[in-house]
């Protein structure tokens, strides 16, 4: 049940338990106690909206930063994840194998602004090495959901 | 003569599809929410459609053998034994077909002699009347009923039994009801079709869709593949209505005579069909088990929202149908479905559709996006409240 539960909040965090109850056939009383369960646990953190911001005007620009760093003694690369994560302008952080180090996602209003962050405050911090920008100009799919408009339903209205 | 009078006359013994006539109401009504779809909602998964496109690019665009795909038919062969537990020979013992649909006109027209009977659950799927009489047959219905949860027993088929009876032509899970049958159910069966040596066709389209316990097929019980033909295909698990693909599998001799048939009539099924279904088959990722969940939680969306109607509703097992029972509206099927669609713009198909038993009844189908069964239900929920307290 709680696998189900976390994929229905997953997909629509509107869901309310009872909803959910019936979709899966257990009582609501269940459902609320494993969602209060999964809440504390901080399995679920949050609740967010995903918002295609290409279609308000509002949208933010965002870049893909890829960070070269040097580990630094006993605390490795979490230091300087933690130096980075910090900053509300970055909005996720990741470990990468491969040619670079850390994968840092930055969002602010106008490129300028996002160029600014990443000479001024990411690749002044100690360690870090380098730092290669990539604007992100078009999104197609986030969180497993394409963002172009809905396909229209292409069959016959009755059939056998 | 007239042209008219020069066409088949079994033509003209057929009816005119119940369906048909709805539809074009409903096509040419605006806003509509329709529950009368009968081929699912989603698209074909990806990774299936892409072996379709890669198949194409590479070129193939030319006939298989009669029989289809050998690469195709030995994996029809492994998804039956994980499906039903059946060993299939996949030289001589499947048959690729254009959809279910030839599938179920192969097998009559390889079984029936002038005059047999083909015995048919009933409210049913409607293809299987017409192409018993088309294939020269006598189609004789059984009715079944709710309280059964529409399903055959052993009694309802003694009673149509009669010397001319040949042929028992199964469809569970159930269009239109959504009932299936256990393996109790289908043992019990087992002695009359031994008894009056009957051959069965199985028409198992909805297989995948069972959605408490596994499916079972009654050519897994012991003596039983020897009489019966399994039909298949990858419309409704895998989403591929539009690709025309389906297969038979059973005893050599059948499918022997089948085959004959096809080669002479349409030669072979689609090879693009056969390419991407081989992919469909090979690659199992999911894609059927996700489509299937979500069919159950609409399911269960709906069996809820008819209770709070009033309205009895079977509890549907299978398949994406329910078959509520609208008789407490005073209102007959046909009634129904017009009124429904006129006052609330939601399109059901009338229970009569699937014949005489169907009567009181309507067919729903799930597969409809979620948000838009909600709001259909909301709006069936209204309407039969106003109906039931007018006839109070
Ligand atoms: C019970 C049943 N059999 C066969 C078919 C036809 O399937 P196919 O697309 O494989 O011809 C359908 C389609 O609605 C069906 O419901």
């Amino acid at each position: 049940m709680e696998k189900e539960i976390l994929q229905l909040l997953h997909e629509n965090a509107k869901l309310t338990p009872k909803q959910i109850a019936t979709m899966l056939g257990v009582t609501e009383k269940e459902v609320r106690a494993k969602i209060k369960e999964l809440e504390e646990r901080k399995a679920i953190i949050k609740y967010h909206t995903l918002i295609n911001w290409e279609k308000t005007e509002y949208e933010p620009v965002r870049a893909l930063i890829e960070v070269k760093v040097t580990p630094q003694r006993e605390v490795g690369f979490d230091g300087i994840a933690r130096r980075i994560y910090q900053f509300d302008e970055v909005k996720d952080v990741y470990l990468m194998s491969g040619d670079y180090d850390l994968a840092v996602m930055v969002e602010g209003s106008s490129m300028k602004e996002v160029a600014l962050f990443v000479a001024l405050k990411l690749s002044t911090i100690e360690g870090v090495q380098s730092c290669a920008t990539h604007f992100i100009l078009k999104t197609y799919k986030h969180e497993g959901v394409i963002l172009d408009d809905e396909e229209e339903d292409k069959r016959l209205v009755i059939t056998p | 003569m007239s042209l008219e009078e020069k066409i088949n006359p079994v033509l003209r013994q057929i009816p005119p599809s119940g369906i048909r006539k709805f539809f074009d109401l409903v096509a040419n009504t605006k806003g509509v929410i329709s529950l009368g779809v009968g081929e699912p909602d989603f698209v074909t998964p990806w990774y299936i459609r892409e072996e379709g496109i890669y198949s194409l690019e590479k070129g193939y665009t030319m006939y298989t053998s009669n029989q289809g795909l050998l690469e195709l038919r030995e994996e029809i062969s492994r998804y039956l034994l994980r499906l039903t537990g059946i060993v299939y020979d996949p030289v001589q013992e499947v048959l690729v077909t254009v959809g279910v649909s030839e599938g179920v006109d192969l097998a009559l027209r390889a079984l029936v002699s002038p005059g047999d009977e083909v015995l048919i659950p009933e409210p049913s799927y409607v293809s299987y009347g017409p192409t018993t009489m088309l294939a020269g047959g006598k189609p004789v219905y059984i009715r079944t009923r709710p309280e059964n949860g529409f399903k055959l027993t052993p009694e309802l088929l003694e009673g149509v039994i009669t010397p001319k009876s040949k042929i028992l032509l199964l469809c569970y899970p159930n269009n239109p009801t959504g009932a299936v049958m256990t393996a109790d159910d289908l043992a019990k069966l087992l002695p009359v079709i031994a008894e009056h040596d009957l051959l069965v066709i199985s028409d198992e389209i909805y297989a995948e869709l069972t959605y408490e316990g596994k499916h079972v097929s009654i050519a897994s019980f012991p003596g039983m593949k020897e009489r019966t033909v399994i039909l298949n295909g990858f419309s409704k698990a895998f989403a591929m209505t539009g690709w025309r693909l389906g297969y038979a599998a059973g005893p050599k001799e059948i499918i022997a005579a089948m085959t004959k048939i096809h080669q002479y009539t349409m030669l072979c099924a689609p090879i693009t069909a056969q390419k991407a279904a081989i992919e469909a088959l090979r690659n199992q990722n999911g894609a059927v088990k996700k489509m299937v969940e979500e069919y159950n939680y609409r399911r269960r969306i709906l069996v809820e929202a008819f209770s709070e109607m009033g309205l009895r509703l079977f509890e549907p097992k299978g398949a994406f149908y329910a078959f509520p029972d609208i008789s407490a509206t005073g209102l007959s099927s046909e009634e129904f479905a017009e009124k429904l669609l006129f006052e609330e713009k939601v399109a059901v198909v009338p229970g009569s559709a699937f014949g005489p038993s169907g009567e009181g009844f309507i067919r729903i189908s799930y597969a409809t996006a979620r948000k838009d069964l909600i709001e259909a239900l909301k709006r069936i929920k209204r309407f039969v409240r106003k109906k039931t307290l007018k006839k109070q």
